[in-house]
């Protein structure tokens, strides 16, 4: 079996951080380029336009994209064929948060006792970590940096089977539209239906990993992606929010079977500084 | 085109501002958050004095990164406007003319503008970066013990901003939204 010292994903866990807060992904940024070419509102192509121009003095400068360098929330995708050795996993990858954004001068945005003293954690941690056991004898890394922006204009519905996909659909464009302009527009619109409420959760979630302009594997699915982001464009709502006819970068919707009595629609929101970097070790 | 403007701000000026109107600021600002907000209004609440003058000021709603060495900030974009909704209106009273954030305000805050003649900015979220070049110098002014949530002067050169809320009632994200909405496609 292969062995696989934790130590390694402390440091790959700090790059990550860092890489993901100070450069913008590739699939952002030509996102960037075409939507100034099809925005309508000059005030819209002036915040597109400000966005490329920042994601490259981030680049050049070093200065994160956004002061807002969010919680850490991790992924992990380890082969069943890997040991994992020198240590605690967790502890491991809290390490790696401490080290990357200490070090890498990210802001620390955690804070203890949520409803009562709000303590700021000092270090970023803990990560928000997601593990997922996988064949194989690798382990895959994504570091997704979440602003509170964002996230928090994000939403789950636990609607009734009834609803059906018009409610589905309802409920994900209510959610944009009730955000406006806090979530930083054009935004990526991660949804998960089906599952259960934590899972419906996650995999809105996870969706927003995928690569800008990719096409849902599942025909139905892509579909329904198309249909989610013309009614979401056609809000309004804009570059910042400022009014423009560009309000979404693009919509991923993962799915699960759903409880016969079920039929949960979660929605995560991204902002534009659309931040993730993955290694596999 | 957008327009400079100085810092502290007049009434005349707030006057002369309308939503939509795009500014370049150059001049001093406070930055302030959420616990720092607290603070003031809890001292506000207790009839105490406030460790900053706030007439003819603009708060500029940030919590920057720490700047590396030989930095003057780090990334330094706006942060969500509506978690100040709360005390803003009593920073208005005290001749609080500018506030600059991110995203939209409640109605007491609106209403605020108008009987106190101030206006509500925003500045690009999530443009950070480049908003950090417009800042010039950054001292920390009060409760340094809250960290990026402290309150710090910052001097500005042509920061750029828009004018979200004016003092007539004026709201660009109502108005910017509905010229380009299609019900049609709902």
């Amino acid at each position: 079996m292969r062995e696989l010292d934790v130590a390694r994903l402390t440091e790959v866990v700090a790059k990550l951080a860092v890489d993901a807060c100070n450069y913008l992904g590739d699939d952002v940024v030509a996102f960037f380029e075409q939507a100034i070419a099809r925005e309508e509102s000059e005030t819209g192509r002036d915040v597109l336009a400000q966005l490329l121009e920042n994601a490259d003095l981030a680049k050049d400068s070093g200065r994160p994209l956004c002061q807002d360098t969010g919680l850490a929330v991790v992924f992990l995708e380890i082969g069943q064929d890997v040991h994992l050795v020198g240590g605690d996993l967790e502890a491991a990858v809290n390490e790696g948060v401490r080290v990357g954004y200490v070090e890498g001068y990210l802001r620390k945005s955690a804070v203890a006792d949520p409803i009562g003293e709000r303590k700021n954690t000092a270090d970023n941690t803990p990560a928000m970590l997601h593990t997922r056991i996988v064949p194989g004898d690798k382990v895959r890394v994504v570091v997704a940096p979440k602003g509170g922006g964002a996230e928090n204009m994000s939403a789950i519905g636990m609607l009734k089977p009834a609803q059906g996909r018009q409610g589905a659909i309802d409920f994900v464009v209510d959610t944009v539209s009730k955000a406006g302009p806090n979530p930083c527009p054009p935004i990526i619109v991660g949804v998960g239906l089906g599952g259960t409420f934590e899972k419906a959760a996650y995999m809105a979630k996870h969706a927003l990993l995928r690569e800008v302009g990719s096409t849902n594997p599942e025909p139905r699915l892509a579909e329904l992606e198309d249909e989610l982001e013309e009614r979401c464009n056609a809000l309004g709502i804009g570059p910042a929010g400022l009014g423009g006819t560009v309000t979404v970068i693009d919509v991923f919707v993962e799915e699960l079977p759903a409880h016969i009595a079920s039929m949960p629609v979660a929605v995560n929101i991204q902002c534009h500084s659309a931040r993730h970097k993955e290694a596999v070790l | 085109m957008e327009r400079v403007i100085t810092t502290p701000l007049t009434d005349e000026l707030v006057a002369g501002l309308h939503a939509g109107d795009r500014l370049l600021i150059t001049g001093k600002i406070y930055t302030g958050r959420d616990a720092a907000h607290k603070r003031l209004v809890e001292l506000i609440d207790k009839g105490e004095p406030l460790p900053i003058d706030l007439r003819g000021q603009v708060i500029y709603f940030v919590g920057p990164t720490p700047p590396k060495p030989g930095e003057v900030i780090g990334s330094a974009g706006p942060t969500t406007s509506g978690r100040m909704d709360a005390y803003s209106p009593k920073l208005t009273a005290l001749g609080l003319k500018g506030m600059i954030g991110k995203g939209s305000r409640n109605e007491a805050v609106k209403e605020a503008l108008k009987r106190d003649k101030a206006v509500y900015l925003a500045a690009t979220g999530g443009a950070g970066a480049l908003l950090a070049q417009r800042i010039v110098s950054a001292r920390v002014v009060a409760y340094e013990d809250l960290g990026p949530e402290a309150i710090r002067e910052l001097e500005v050169k042509e920061f750029p901003v828009v004018v979200i809320n004016d003092m007539y009632g004026g709201d660009l994200y109502v108005e910017g939204r509905r010229k380009y909405e299609r019900k049609g496609d709902s």
